[in-house]
């Protein structure tokens, strides 16, 4: 397996993660490193663990092996579904769940490309599919969080809007020194816009630099029926 | 001019009304209308014992409700039955050893089933509104955290946030709430005050405090107009605070479907 970079840089350690739920392995002896301000891409068939990882990083799913952040670390978390949409919940309210403070909510609007006056009051029931993913965005960088995790950030968008919104989170995470997780499908987003990606199967896993692990060969193997006994666990 | 009785009524039915909406809102949103509704039958038993037995019936609908709230909540952790399951089986189990208890004595199953303004003192009002403040402080304390629970579980318990300890709380703030209300609209209908205002405020609310105020409001006036109809025309309470509910659930439906025909809304 590799590291990427310096061991002291490393702001999240994973070694040996097992996670098995109603006697299913889902992931198997996983291990993996990021550096601080780094963007990490995991991507997978569904079903291959993606989402039970980051579950497993919150400490939210029993494991076995280690997951290690590096200090005190604030997390923000952003799932794959989040039902704002069923809620009588405004913009401003919504924010506030995080974050009180007014001048942090129009400052993080106003970061996502939103105009804070003219949507806040809004109920998030009416917001279209981009503007909800902005403001799913400001949410999550909302209480300054260290790391963040962020469950298909796109999920809902379409194509054009999709590459603004990764174009964006790249600026606020680099801006904000943020180390980036986050589950992606789409595999040209996670060459242009990921530092590192792990690619996990039921029976493989690939780990490195974006461009490299998201080459032809590994997004068939990673993509295809899983070969467990050829291939074993392979690591990029 | 209104003697103590009638005021005494009101005051409970303003506080009652207020908590139950107040509190009710979360049971609109957590699409749990019909358990709020049915939990409150669990306490007729309570009242039968205390009818029985010479104790204050308001104590042991308190008491039943909740047991039954914590048993529930209990089990649902335990089996991971839907709390609907759950509720649906408990309130038909307690409304049968209710009727069982209560055996010829048909008028106090009367009272218990629809309410009785009469039987209503001072110690009730005070302890009515005490109750319905400590009601609407603790639900505001953990609304932020069942809001946060309603938008994603995982996210809520990421956060920190024992979303098994909100519910239980919430549970508990449910049956105080049932309990005090019961005197007003009895244990058949007492569930309405907890559903039907925030289903009405739910219509015409695009955000949580709007939402949160017109539950409440709604859910006070429902009663006290309730307790009102009944002074005038000597009728038991519990129905007629339903009616009157549900005519501001209508006069709600029908301002919103005109303002909207008119481009106002």
């Amino acid at each position: 397996m590799v590291f990427m970079g310096a061991q002291d840089d490393l702001i999240l350690r994973v070694s040996n993660l097992t996670i098995e739920i109603s006697n299913q392995k889902i992931i198997d002896n996983l291990s993996f490193g990021i550096r601080r301000g780094d963007t990490l891409a995991i991507v997978g068939p569904n079903g291959a663990g993606k989402t039970t990882l980051f579950r497993a990083l919150l400490n939210l799913v029993p494991y076995s092996g280690k997951v290690e952040w590096n200090g005190k670390v604030k997390i923000g978390y952003v799932p794959q579904v989040l039902s704002v949409r069923d809620i009588p919940i405004s913009v401003k309210e919504f924010l506030a769940l995080k974050n009180e403070s007014e001048s942090d909510i129009d400052n993080v609007l106003a970061s996502v490309g939103l105009d804070s006056s003219a949507i806040k009051g809004k109920s998030m029931s009416v917001l279209s599919g981009g503007q909800l993913r902005r403001v799913l965005i400001a949410w999550s960088i909302v209480d300054k969080p260290d790391v963040l995790l962020f469950d298909e950030p796109t999920s809902g968008v379409d194509l054009d809007s999709e590459e603004a919104i990764y174009g964006m989170l790249r600026t606020l995470t680099a801006r904000n020194k943020i180390t980036l997780l986050l589950i992606s499908h789409d595999l040209h987003i996670v060459r242009e816009y990921s530092d590192y990606a792990l690619a996990l199967n039921k029976c493989m896993v690939f780990f490195g630099e974006s461009r490299e692990v998201m080459n032809p060969a590994t997004q068939k193997l990673i993509y295809g029926e899983p070969i467990c006994k050829e291939y074993g666990e392979a690591y990029a | 001019m209104l003697d103590a009785t009638i005021i005494y009524s009101l005051i409970v039915g303003a506080a009652v009304g207020l908590a139950a909406g107040y509190l009710g809102s979360i049971m609109v949103l957590e699409k749990m209308a019909l358990v709020g509704d049915a939990l409150s039958h669990v306490a007729l038993p309570g009242l039968a014992l205390g009818v029985l037995y010479n104790f204050n019936p308001l104590v042991g609908g308190f008491l039943f409700l909740f047991i039954s709230a914590v048993l529930i909540w209990h089990l649902g952790r335990v089996t991971h039955l839907s709390f609907e399951a759950l509720v649906g089986a408990a309130f038909t189990l307690a409304l049968a050893i209710g009727i069982l208890l209560f055996g010829d004595n048909l008028d106090a199953l009367e009272t218990a089933l629809f309410g009785d303004i009469g039987q209503v003192g001072l110690i009730s009002a005070v302890a009515a509104v005490i109750v319905s403040i400590a009601v609407i402080v603790l639900t505001r304390l953990i609304y932020q955290g069942i809001v946060l629970g309603l938008i994603s579980e995982e996210l809520a318990v990421s956060r920190g946030i024992n979303v098994a300890r909100v519910n239980l709380l919430y549970l508990l703030l449910v049956s105080v709430t049932v309990a005090i209300g019961i005197q007003i609209t009895g244990t058949l209908l007492v569930g309405f005050l907890v559903v039907t205002p925030a289903a009405a405020a739910r219509t015409v609310s695009s955000n949580l405090s709007r939402y949160l105020t017109l539950s409440a409001v709604f859910g006070a006036i429902s009663a006290i107009s309730g307790i009102i109809l009944s002074s005038a025309l000597n009728i038991l309470p519990g129905p007629l605070v339903v009616i009157s509910g549900v005519v501001i659930f209508a006069a709600v439906l029908i301002t919103r479907w005109r303002m909207k025909r008119t481009g106002l809304g």
